[in-house]
């Protein structure tokens, strides 16, 4: 029999889609009956509470979680986000209730051995609820109490060798594709690029001293999985400088339409579209038009191509991405809080990734953006909205980058231009009385 | 409940303390077929929807079969994704970015197993436990927010919109029959944890009412400055009040008309809410894309300004993504996104086709950048 009545949950348990109110309800039931005999460290009817408060939420059209509250573990500012419910009385197995961030693995990729240990730990210590993954990309641990956050900690450092994630303003969480790992349109190892990172910047990840939360997220190819160009306040996508190979054989494979070679990896097998044309479907459709049929050979004018991905994408057995492979950065994307959305600003256009003197080059970069903003960036001013205020072209001054046309969709179409001094042959001191020599009032 | 110790001791916070290990090493976690293979994978083919095989120089090939979830999943949901992986999958499994589950096998005649224990499972209410698909020109899983389950500052929910969205779509979901890709997203207020700008189609949670002042409180709790400066369009000024009780306090003013309700005062003071069961509601926003492909990464454009939050499951907001899905389906090209459709045909015929009302709340007022939003030529549909 369950704690609280749920009718307009219950309506959520219908359709084909995964029911989360479903998924809860086995929850609180696995919960109450307990037949693993678990210990449990915060109250055992949590999710039922859980569900009530929803159901009241759903009721009231208004959330009824508390703001804010500071709860942490020792010595980390993030990791940790507390959460209280405003109808304790009505729910008092949620009263307390916060949020742990687990860092996740590269790639997400896991071992069942591993999960069910963070499993058991969350059966014991915590709700049982979690988010597989959070939008930044760690497992969220939903709902604990105050006193288990320190033993939630302790068993992960000691136990798992696994650390929290971040959250407040700080490095949150680095996130990745999977990359190499099994892709074939990845330009660099994104999920060795990401632990590295993720742990040479720990402390920046986990105490919070930046003017606001800072994302890297990688892309392994110009698809952007995962959507770092959007959303990352520095984006790493992949991406080549040489020409696209090309197997002719495989091209006309997919011209003859060999059920081998379907167009676009099968992506579109669900509908008739009609016989592949390539003319059609992959040269017309090319931004740059740097393609074109000679007779049965497929050429590419490399130096027009803008690698949009467009026609790997459809032929990927016949084309494949360069051997020069690096990464494109784009920096200062966010979403509208607090002055509107902005999209990733091209700063590098190639940088190689190297493993072997620990992408020196990338963490240098990293460094002297770090310093810029800390140094300029105002409190809750993302990296994105201080190059808008002191213009990107401090950007490029503070990283010790040249301007290249790669850097501007189009030049400027206003002239007014900021000259310094030292620019200037003379500079800007001069003598109005010399001037006026030869210049009446 | 007897408390139990991991071995954490209060009195000597830092005795054995282990910090800044960051994550597990993700080589632990490769299943064997792709730690052999990692970077020598030459081409890939989606077989059917949510099955994909991809092909090593070596010969070697692994199958994966792609599942829906919801993005809340219980430990007891997740033991059951750990027992299908140990029965089939060696005790490997990966997630998406979209919250995806990927179970992967290393020979085709082990995939017809899985998808069948797949299919077989569903929950006491009826729904898919694992439903296939999620692959090419289709819609995958929706990416979201935490909603009214745990957040403090959403204006709507988000597991229940997503999983009423996802319901309204699913034939989607398990095809491959649309022009491209659609991503659906959903963010349940303007902070967009999700950050769904850049979506094909958004769902997005919205406040329409100023904050209310908690003035007895607010002094108390807040940090005046903070809440002034968290403004972004200065619409929040220092002023003393008194209460009913005659005692003067420090607090705030709201200005009104200059609040677009964005609710950072909130996020920086507990005493501004703003959530409210009229005022709040639904933003529908479209045309996004983050992929570089044929065309530039683009934001999503907003179409429908608001709708009510309609529990439990939100009939006008389905209808008019719907509506937008099908009007995209049979017009747009093979390979066309649904922002580069809507710009071919012009936003008017966007309009038009998804029979989507145009309203003043559509036009762009927010900073100069609204400007270039605006249309400057003669060059227009009727």
């Amino acid at each position: 029999m369950a704690k609280h009545e749920t009718p307009f949950l219950d309506q959520l348990e219908s359709g084909p889609w995964p029911s989360f109110v479903s998924d809860m309800k086995q929850q609180a039931e696995v919960r109450a009956k307990n037949e693993a005999g678990v210990e449990f460290q915060i109250p055992q009817d949590c999710v039922d509470d859980l569900l009530g408060v929803v159901e009241l939420s759903y009721k009231h059209g208004r959330t009824h979680w508390k703001h804010g509250g500071i709860v942490g573990v020792f010595g980390y500012g993030g990791g940790v986000i507390g959460r209280y419910c405003d109808q304790p009385s009505l729910f008092p197995g949620v009263e307390h209730f916060h949020t742990m961030r687990v860092n996740q693995p590269a790639g997400k990729y896991y071992s069942t051995e591993y999960l069910r240990s963070i499993t058991k730990l969350w059966d014991l210590r915590g709700s049982g609820m979690t988010n597989m993954h959070g939008a930044t990309g760690d497992i969220i641990l939903l709902g604990t109490t105050t006193p288990q956050l320190e033993e939630v900690f302790w068993e992960l450092t000691h136990n798992l060798g696994q650390d929290l994630g971040g959250s407040g303003s700080n490095l949150r969480t680095p996130a990745d594709c999977l990359g190499t790992s099994r892709c074939e349109y990845s330009c660099y190892d994104t999920n060795s690029l990401v632990h590295f990172l993720t742990n040479e910047f720990q402390d920046e990840l986990h105490r919070p001293a930046f003017p606001y939360k800072f994302k890297f997220k990688l892309d392994g190819c110009p698809n952007c999985c995962v959507a770092s160009i959007a959303r990352s306040d520095m984006s790493f996508i992949g991406t080549w400088k040489d020409d696209i190979k090309i197997d002719q054989d495989a091209v006309n494979k997919y011209i003859e339409q060999d059920p081998a070679y379907p167009s676009n990896a099968g992506a579109h097998k669900g509908r008739d579209w009609g016989p592949f044309d390539i003319q059609k479907e992959v040269i017309n459709l090319c931004p740059t038009g740097c393609m074109k049929m000679v007779g049965k050979e497929l050429k590419i004018d490399n130096a027009n191509c803008t690698r949009c991905m467009h026609c790997i994408n459809v032929m990927p057995r016949a084309l494949k991405i360069g051997d020069v492979r690096g990464c494109s950065i784009l920096c200062g994307a966010k979403a509208p809080i607090l002055d509107g959305a902005q999209m990733g600003s091209l700063l590098v256009p190639f940088m190689e990734v190297n493993p072997d003197n620990d992408y020196e080059a990338i963490t240098d970069l990293i460094e002297n953006i770090w310093d810029w903003w800390m140094e300029e960036g105002k409190n809750r001013e993302r990296l994105g909205e201080l190059i808008m205020r002191q213009g990107f072209q401090k950007l490029l001054e503070v990283t010790g980058i040249e301007a290249v046309p790669q850097h501007v969709a189009y030049p400027r179409t206003n002239p007014y231009i900021f000259w310094r001094e030292d620019e200037v042959p003379g500079g800007f001191e001069r003598d109005v009385v010399e001037y006026r020599k030869h210049h009446l009032r | 409940m007897a408390f139990i110790s991991s071995g954490y001791n209060p009195a000597k916070p830092m005795e054995n303390r282990i910090t800044d290990i960051g994550p597990k090493h993700f080589e632990e976690f490769y299943p064997e077929v792709i730690k052999k293979n990692k970077g020598k994978w030459t081409h890939h083919e989606i077989l059917e929807p949510g099955v994909l095989v991809h092909v090593s120089e070596t010969g070697d090939e692994v199958y994966t079969v792609r599942c829906g979830g919801a993005r809340l999943m219980s430990t007891t949901h997740i033991n059951e994704i750990c027992d299908i992986a140990d029965k089939h999958c060696d005790g490997h499994l990966r997630f998406t970015t979209r919250n995806n589950i990927e179970f992967m096998v290393d020979s085709k005649d082990k995939v017809e197993p899985l998808k069948n224990d797949l299919k077989s499972r569903k929950f006491a209410g009826g729904s898919l436990k694992f439903p296939i698909g999620g692959t090419g020109a289709g819609i995958t899983n929706i990416v979201h927010t935490q909603g009214w389950i745990h957040c403090h500052t959403p204006a709507t929910d988000a597991s229940g919109t997503v999983k009423s969205t996802m319901d309204a779509l699913f034939d989607e979901f398990q095809n491959m029959r649309l022009p491209a890709h659609l991503r659906v997203s959903m963010a349940c207020c303007l902070n967009m944890c999700g950050a769904v700008h850049c979506s094909d189609i958004a769902i997005l949670g919205y406040h329409r009412k100023p904050p209310m002042l908690d003035h007895e409180y607010l002094d108390k709790l807040c940090e005046i400055p903070l809440a002034v400066a968290a403004c972004p369009t200065a619409a929040i000024k220092p002023a003393k009040v008194t209460l009913a009780n005659g005692t003067e306090v420090k607090s705030v003013e709201v200005k009104n008309e200059r609040c677009m309700f964005c609710g950072n005062c909130y996020t920086m003071c507990p005493s501004m809410p703003l959530a409210d069961t009229d005022g709040d509601g639904i933003v529908l926003m479209a045309g996004g894309k983050v992929s570089n492909r044929i065309s530039d990464p683009k934001f999503s454009k907003v179409v429908v300004a608001f709708l009510p939050n309609e529990m439990p499951r939100w009939p006008s907001m389905t209808d008019a993504i719907k509506k937008m899905v099908n009007a995209y389906s049979n017009g747009a090209n093979k390979y066309e996104r649904l922002g580069d459709w809507a710009e071919r045909i012009g936003w008017e015929k966007f309009f038009e086709v998804c029979e989507l009302n145009f309203t003043h709340h559509l036009i762009d007022d927010f900073r100069q950048q609204a400007y270039m939003s605006w249309r400057q030529t003669t060059n227009f549909k009727f």
